[in-house]
């Protein structure tokens, strides 16, 4: 009930954008897909040889059938979630470990911060897909976990970045120093006056740094380097390159997968810029 | 007689750049008293300021806090420091963290120094404090910092001071970013605050008006320097020292009587030309003698109630003291408070 | 002072209205102001945040930016209407008949352009065609107009204290020799003795060119040393306006008369006072006259009627219901010390 009166009131103050709500939309909608999806199609329908192959979407098959002989729309609703499995795990990896490396190094400065920031600064001047290939390439075993993790070794350096730019303009503002004469310690000072301001900033690197697992992943997948017996958006991609389908006209092949893609970046672009509004209480009113 | 707060021989220096030099100061514990120390920017009493509340340590001399070294206090003493002397800040907008209503920063004192054993009177001192600068609670509490405006958030910040019933106020040019018709106000809530809860204020200006009106002596800084101090009825109202007439001179009056007057007085910013380990105002000075460049002047005492550092009255005698606050005038309120 | 008040007005601003467009209706920052310059004469245009003094300047200057807009009214420029000027007639007018010297001018000059090259690029876009030795002579010329030595043309602005960037946005102001200069808060960054520095080149500038100013200010005391002319705006409009003099000594319109009381002085010290409440928000002005609540002379018709700008001395008008009925401002009744904000 409290919950339910604070969301009006926020609403009515407008700190929930439309903007917001539609993000969080897309985003819902692309997460109900894959989790309801399953219950209406047949697994087997996506494996190899299922369904006959090469065929335009129609009444018969909603998205059509690939080279292979399978189903786009049962391959589709098993890849969402397993490209989106990837790209939240990295995305929580990256910005969990950007972010204490960005508070640590902002907060308490000297050798640390030195050391945090060349190493950061360093990798994020290198182009983060030549490496990752290496070490993709590198794997003997690939699965989607695995495939997260790969790529949020280089997914942490631009939470960090953002996270102690900010820590450091944070720790000049007066209401620090008014906290500390309030007989607040070093911890809650960090922890209930730096952390809150930077919600915002934390949550825009954690939707930069999904939308750029995801995209690092699904390059990884057409380039061959991902697990490639599991059903991904990257891997559909992967197939339809190899089947030429872009050339022969199988539209619905690399089509749909494209469409859920734009669609999870769409999502997560208007949630970031909508959450700015609803973190930062002075742009409300407006 | 401990003095409740004293900077001996203070000195604060960024590299090769001196913020303030070799300031005594002392402020006496049993008499709360109401001082300005005024100066432009660059004059290094906002460094002043900031080492009398403990943020930052002095490079030589010492400020001491009822007898203690601030920079040396244990741990209970510390805390009992940050409890009486709180600050008042300049930028009524930058001291209020965004993400939370007011509420916030008069709560977390009362809790963490557990001012309040129950939350209802935690709230009743909250009200009281905010009663006491003139604001009504229920338009207050509840309010992001954002929906006020600058004198209610400069109020609010004064009574958060209060709430903590601090032994000494430094208040680093609360009004200056606050419309003149409220400016009166909060100055007043300061003045209130010193007669009533006894409360002693250093209040950091450029602006001298208010300075005279509110405050018993003044402190004037140039480029880190003690140029002038005394009763602000000497200093601003007849300043000697060249650099506090020039200042008292260009204060603009709304008083057509005390025009500037046609007459322009040089531009000199461009002047820091002779390195001079004399007196800093000499490149500007109308006065300027050869002896000013190579030595500093001591503080002499041309009239009572005064000092001045200026070649000018090397005829006067020498303050006895280093303490400035020598020639101080006592605060005329304790002496009817104090009658048997 | 004589040969003012004979000429004829450079600058007629006529029921000038600006508002934002915000969620919950237009806020008039600037509300049916009216008011005329002639050639040398010098306006302090004084208010409080809010009051729309700065809304003003940029809309004398057709510099008014989304959300906000001019909703009506004229700036008549030498008798043209700068509101209704094209594009082109109005970038030859401005810095060649109107200059401003904004609020920040510190920070309006371009930081990575030497000083001579940001006022040759002035001048050259209204003169084309003159030579370089012209351009440096006149660039000097400008420079020891404001106080500054010469080799401060080949510095950058970073190198320049900030009086001396205020002297130079002063600088490329004044290098057309425009005919009426707008100076919005220009020293509200500056300290008290430079302060005074510049307002006093400015007063030699304006003199020298025979120009007219618009000083926008909040401090009375700055207006009063500099200005012939005093305007007071309260939200959004010019509420009283007459001779310096006048306005300090005998103010009709009561908000005037806070202010000035307002004001500490040096001489024997008193009660501060300020002025009880708050301005009222743009958007949700109270019915009647706008001071109102705030008012300790306020009665009945006060908050039923909006009050027009009245005569009510020689060369003096205030918009208050007092008048006519009044001769002069009765006295205020003495106002509570401190919690002010606390009376209902």
């Amino acid at each position: 009930m409290s919950l339910l009166t604070s969301l009006r009131r926020n609403y009515q103050q407008g700190r929930i954008s439309g903007t917001l709500l539609l993000g969080l939309g897309i985003l819902l909608a692309i997460v109900l897909f894959s989790a309801i999806g399953p219950m209406f199609v047949d697994a087997v329908n996506a494996q190899v040889g299922a369904v006959r192959p090469r065929r335009p979407p129609g009444p018969e098959y909603f998205l059509g059938t690939d080279s292979q002989g399978r189903d786009m729309w049962t391959l589709l609703i098993y890849a969402t979630p397993n490209t989106l499995k990837m790209g939240l795990i990295a995305g929580f990896i990256g910005v969990g470990v950007g972010t204490a490396l960005g508070l640590i190094a902002g907060h308490f400065g000297g050798i640390v911060d030195a050391i945090i920031r060349v190493i950061s600064d360093a990798l994020l001047t290198v182009p983060a897909i030549a490496i990752l290939v290496i070490i993709a390439g590198n794997i003997d075993r690939m699965n989607t976990v695995i495939m997260a993790l790969v790529v949020a070794s280089l997914g942490w350096m631009f939470t960090t970045r953002t996270v102690r730019a900010q820590v450091l303009t944070i720790r000049e503002k007066s209401y620090v120093e008014v906290a500390r004469v309030n007989g607040e310690s070093q911890w809650e000072i960090l922890f209930t006056e730096i952390m809150p301001n930077l919600m915002p900033y934390i949550v825009a690197s954690f939707v930069g740094t999904v939308s750029g697992s995801i995209l690092a992943v699904i390059g990884l997948e057409a380039l061959g380097l991902g697990a490639l017996d599991e059903m991904t958006l990257g891997n559909t991609i992967y197939w339809s390159q190899q089947s030429s389908a872009v050339l022969r006209g199988y539209w619905w092949w690399w089509g749909p997968p494209i469409v859920v893609i734009a669609a999870i970046f769409i999502g997560l672009f208007l949630t970031s810029v909508g959450f700015d509004r609803f973190a930062n209480p002075k742009l409300a009113r407006r | 007689m401990t003095a409740l707060i004293e900077m001996q021989g203070v000195t604060k220096t960024y590299g090769a750049f001196t913020a303030l030099n070799d300031v005594t100061l002392s402020l006496s514990d049993t008499s709360p008293s109401m001082t300005a120390v005024a100066g432009e920017s660059g004059s290094g009493k906002t460094t002043l300021a900031r080492m009398m509340l403990g943020f930052i340590n002095p490079s030589h001399g010492q400020v001491l806090y009822q007898g203690k070294d601030v920079a040396k206090m244990t741990g209970a003493e510390q805390r009992q420091f940050r409890r009486e002397v709180q600050p008042v800040f300049q930028d009524p907008f930058d001291v209020f963290n965004p993400f939370y209503r007011i509420d916030h920063v008069l709560e977390t004192p009362v809790k963490r120094y557990k001012l309040a054993d129950s939350e209802t009177k935690a709230r009743a001192m909250i009200e009281d404090a905010l009663k006491r600068v003139g604001l009504r609670p229920q338009d207050t509490l509840g309010r992001f910092p954002h929906e006020l405006s600058g004198g209610q958030r400069q109020r609010i910040m004064v009574a958060r001071a209060v709430l903590l019933r601090p032994r000494l106020i430094v208040a680093d040019e609360p009004v200056s970013m606050v419309d003149a018709s409220l400016r009166a106000t909060i100055l007043d809530e300061l003045k209130t605050l010193n007669r009533e809860l006894g409360i002693s204020i250093v209040y950091i200006t450029h602006d001298l008006t208010t300075a005279f009106q509110i405050c018993d002596n003044i402190l004037i800084l140039y480029r880190g320097n003690v140029s002038e101090a005394g009763a602000v009825e000497r200093v601003i109202g007849a300043p000697k020292h060249p650099y506090s007439q020039l200042l008292v001179s260009s204060i603009p009056l709304p008083d057509l009587s005390k025009a500037w007057g046609g007459e322009e007085i040089p531009v000199s910013e461009a002047a820091a030309a002779r390195a001079n380990p004399g007196c800093k105002f000499a490149p500007r000075c109308p006065h300027v003698m050869e002896m000013c460049w190579d030595n500093l002047p001591p503080k002499y005492v041309p009239d009572s109630e005064r000092l001045a550092t200026c070649f000018l009255y090397r005829d006067a005698p020498v303050s006895a003291s280093d303490d400035v606050a020598s020639v101080f005038r006592p605060p005329n309120h304790s002496i009817t408070a104090t009658a048997p | 002072m004589s040969a003012i008040q004979d000429s004829k007005p450079i600058l007629v601003v006529e029921d000038l209205n600006v508002h934002y467009d915000t969620g919950k209706g237009p806020a008039k920052a600037v509300n049916d102001v009216s008011f005329s310059l002639r050639p040398g004469e010098r306006l302090g245009l004084i208010g409080e945040s809010g009051s729309g003094k700065t809304t003003m300047a940029t809309a004398l200057m057709r510099l008014t930016r989304a959300p906000g807009r001019i909703a009506g009214g004229s700036v008549k420029l030498d008798g043209r209407d700068i509101l209704k000027m094209s594009n082109k007639e109005l970038r030859e007018t401005r810095l060649r008949d109107i200059a401003l010297i904004p609020q920040g001018a510190m920070s309006s000059l371009n930081p990575v352009m030497r000083l001579e090259e940001q006022m040759i690029d002035a001048i050259v876009a209204h003169k084309p065609g003159m030579r370089r030795a012209e351009l440096d002579a006149r660039v000097q010329e400008l420079l020891k107009n404001v106080g500054l030595a010469p080799e401060v043309a080949r510095r950058y602005p970073h190198e320049l204290s900030g009086g001396m960037k205020q002297r130079a946005a002063m600088a490329i102001a004044t290098s057309l020799a425009p005919k009426v200069i707008v100076a919005d808060e220009p020293t509200s960054a500056l300290d008290v003795v430079v302060q005074r520095q510049v307002m006093q080149t400015l007063g030699r500038l304006q003199d020298g060119l025979g120009a007219a100013v618009v000083l926008i200010g909040h401090d009375m005391g700055l207006i009063a040393q500099f200005a012939d002319t005093v305007g007071v705006m309260y939200a959004g409009k010019l509420v009283e306006i007459g001779p310096v003099r006048q306005m300090i000594e005998s103010p009709k319109h009561p908000y005037t008369r806070l202010l000035v009381d307002s004001l500490p002085g040096i001489e024997v010290k008193r009660e501060l006072t300020g002025i009880p409440g708050l301005p009222p928000p743009l958007v949700d002005l109270p019915p009647g006259c706008s001071f109102n609540p705030r008012c300790p002379l306020a009665f009945e018709r006060c908050v039923r009627e909006t009050p027009l700008l009245q005569q009510v001395a020689p060369g003096q008008s205030a918009a208050c219901h007092l008048y006519p009925e009044h001769a002069a401002l009765p006295p205020l009744p003495p106002m509570t010390r401190a919690h002010q904000e606390l009376r209902p």
